[in-house]
């Protein structure tokens, strides 16, 4: 028995799993996950590489070509000017990803610093930062950005202020809860014993323990965004003509659903297909980040 | 309990008013002559002045808003800039219509996911589940108004079995209004379905786990008594809160919902305003969706604290 002991080599002990290799077997446990992550990257390589994706100019109409049906030359069809459905869902899959990215990126750019003051510092700032975000949460997301609409006018980078505005709230109250939690943790509190300064503290110990919290947050809230913005662009109160988004296409298909039904498919799809995705890529971050599964 | 009932009105009331205030400061922020901002471009000079008579336009800001929010407490908000009638009176006209399709699209929601959700707890981990939990995945990343487009295209104009849109009133023809009301009803409850099916899953889950489940049980209880008579019950209380805080949602989704099956409500209400420039409509529009979600939310703590008798020791929420 000794004797095994002794000639077993020291490399054949398992070595623990490294971080990375730990999270990708996780990843694999969730196929289903793996697979909306790929659609979404898929996504962005669209949107990023559009030009290249659609060859043919997505604002270019053709007499010739009204409503016909997918075809060879082109593979979803035209729309009611003639303009090719796929170049306008490859090209909308840009003013998707932008509204959609952008509008949680101010959402957590303003949430996130004011979360972290008011749950940090407590006291009167936290009650005015609150009665505030209650009040902010209580238009209904898309009322608020009707309203905000309204004021600035419609546009694809006004419609994402107003989708962002309107998310904010969320991570205001998200981020003050965690920091309430983390705050009160022991290594936190030793970091303060030793010294430390509100700013390091906040940045060097809160910070980090919640961003992938955040992180699981955004990937939640980013296909709402999309959805945001496609419904704003559906009422006319985004993106302006002729410039192609999946929710004016869908505006204009609505006419012609009895004769070019092709007109409503594709839009609709592409917006499935990537808020779908992106849903299941987020549970799958969830559980990969998730520390209390270990 | 007394405690808890006046801190979480107060509550309330401070968030309406900072509600009226966010309210008040969005219209100010619109470019231009407050006055002609209000009587519409096409006013003429006597109309501007009494606008500005009206409201104080004159007065420092704070006094302007403190005659605004009085005249918005006794219903004046003002009147609309295309009909000239007054907004309230407007809102009053289109409301139920819009209270009514909520109202259905609630009891679909209701129906689809309590039962699916009783289901996927219950068979916990089998085909079941992953088929609810799939459904509800779907039914939170489809986007609404392209659902109702689909339906539209299946159920209106391929199989020519229900009307695409318009609206009959109810006391006019009930039948011929349902006709109308249930494809906009299913695409307004399809994410709300959603949402409070997983919710309905977990809360059943944690539920079933708990001890007076175990000892109802073990004192011999059928199965299918357990689960009606302790575990729904005991389940639907978080299912409530969260249909409470998704009023909003159910708002939002009427406006489009609205919008694509051409139903005269409160949401089309809404974008109709804003395509005219019809400032006082949209304020006036944007206060009350804004105050009934504070006023709906408050009703729905104060009930389940009188459902729920922990939540009365808890103290505030």
């Amino acid at each position: 028995m000794n004797a095994t002991l002794d000639v077993l080599p020291a490399s054949s002990i398992a070595e623990p799993a490294g971080l990375l290799q730990r999270g990708w077997r996780r990843v694999l446990r969730r196929p289903v996950s793996l697979v909306g992550g790929v659609i979404v990257l898929g996504f962005v390589a669209v949107a990023l590489g559009a030009p290249w994706v659609a060859r043919v100019d997505p604002t270019a109409t053709d007499w010739s070509q009204i409503r016909k049906p997918p075809s060879a030359a082109h593979p979803f069809g035209t729309d009611d000017l003639g303009r090719d459905n796929f170049a306008r869902v490859v090209w909308g899959s840009r003013v998707s990803m932008q509204a959609g990215v952008f509008s949680i990126v101010l959402a957590i750019g303003v949430g996130v610093p004011l979360g972290l003051a008011a749950g940090y510092y407590r006291g009167a700032l936290d009650q005015v930062v609150m009665r505030l975000t209650d009040a902010w949460l209580a238009f209904p997301f898309l009322i608020l950005a009707i309203g905000l609409v309204t004021i600035m006018g419609p546009s694809l980078t006004n419609a994402t202020v107003a989708i962002g505005l309107g998310a904010t709230p969320t991570y205001i109250r998200l981020t003050r809860a965690l920091v309430l939690a983390t705050a009160a943790e022991d290594y936190v509190q030793s970091a303060r014993a030793l010294g430390a300064g509100d700013a390091r503290l906040m940045g060097r110990h809160i910070l980090p323990n919640i961003f992938s919290s955040l992180l699981v947050q955004a990937t939640v809230s980013i296909p709402i965004a999309i959805i945001a913005e496609a419904v704003l662009s559906f009422l006319g109160l985004g993106v302006q003509p002729p410039t192609p988004s999946w929710g004016t296409m869908l505006n204009a298909a609505q006419q012609f659903l009895d004769s070019a039904p092709w007109m409503a498919w594709w839009p609709g799809l592409a917006i499935f297909a990537l808020t779908l995705s992106f849903n299941l890529a987020g549970d799958g971050l969830r559980d990969l980040l998730d520390p209390k599964d270990y | 309990m007394a405690e808890f009932l006046v801190r979480r009105v107060a509550i309330s009331i401070v968030t309406l008013i900072v509600i009226s205030v966010i309210v008040f400061t969005g219209v100010r922020m619109i470019p231009g002559d407050p006055a002609r901002v209000m009587a519409g471009t096409d006013a003429d000079a006597a109309g501007l002045e009494e606008i500005r008579e009206k409201y104080g336009l004159k007065d420092p800001v704070p006094v302007q808003y403190v005659r605004w929010a009085a005249l918005a407490l006794q219903g004046d908000l003002g009147r609309s800039i295309r009909t000239r009638d007054p907004v309230v009176s407007t809102v009053a006209k289109k409301l139920p219509i819009t209270i009514e399709l909520a109202s259905l699209a609630v009891l679909i929601a209701l129906a689809i996911a309590i039962p699916s959700g009783v289901l996927a707890a219950v068979r916990r981990n089998t085909a079941w589940d992953v088929l609810a939990s799939g459904a509800s995945l779907c039914g939170v990343s489809v986007p609404n108004f392209w659902l109702g487009i689909m339906l539209i295209l299946f159920f209106a104009v391929r199989l020519g079995w229900l009307p695409a849109s318009g609206f009959v009133p109810l006391w006019e023809s009930p039948i011929a209004n349902l006709q109308r009301m249930v494809m906009p009803a299913f695409v307004l409850g399809a994410a709300l379905a959603a949402v409070l099916m997983r919710q309905m899953r977990n809360s059943m889950i944690g539920v079933l786990a708990a001890d007076y489940i175990r000892t109802a049980y073990s004192k011999g209880l059928a199965g299918r008594a357990v689960i009606f008579r302790h575990a729904i019950r005991n389940s639907l209380i978080p299912v409530v809160t969260i249909l409470g805080l998704q009023a909003g949602a159910l708002m939002s989704g009427a406006v489009v919902t609205e919008q694509i099956f051409v139903v005269p409500g409160f949401g089309r209400l809404i974008v109709e305003a804003v395509f005219t420039r019809d400032y006082p409509l949209v304020q006036g529009v944007v206060l009350i969706t804004a105050s009934s979600y504070v006023l709906i939310n408050l009703l729905v703590d104060l009930s389940y604290s009188l459902l729920d008798p922990r939540i009365r020791i808890g103290g505030a929420p």
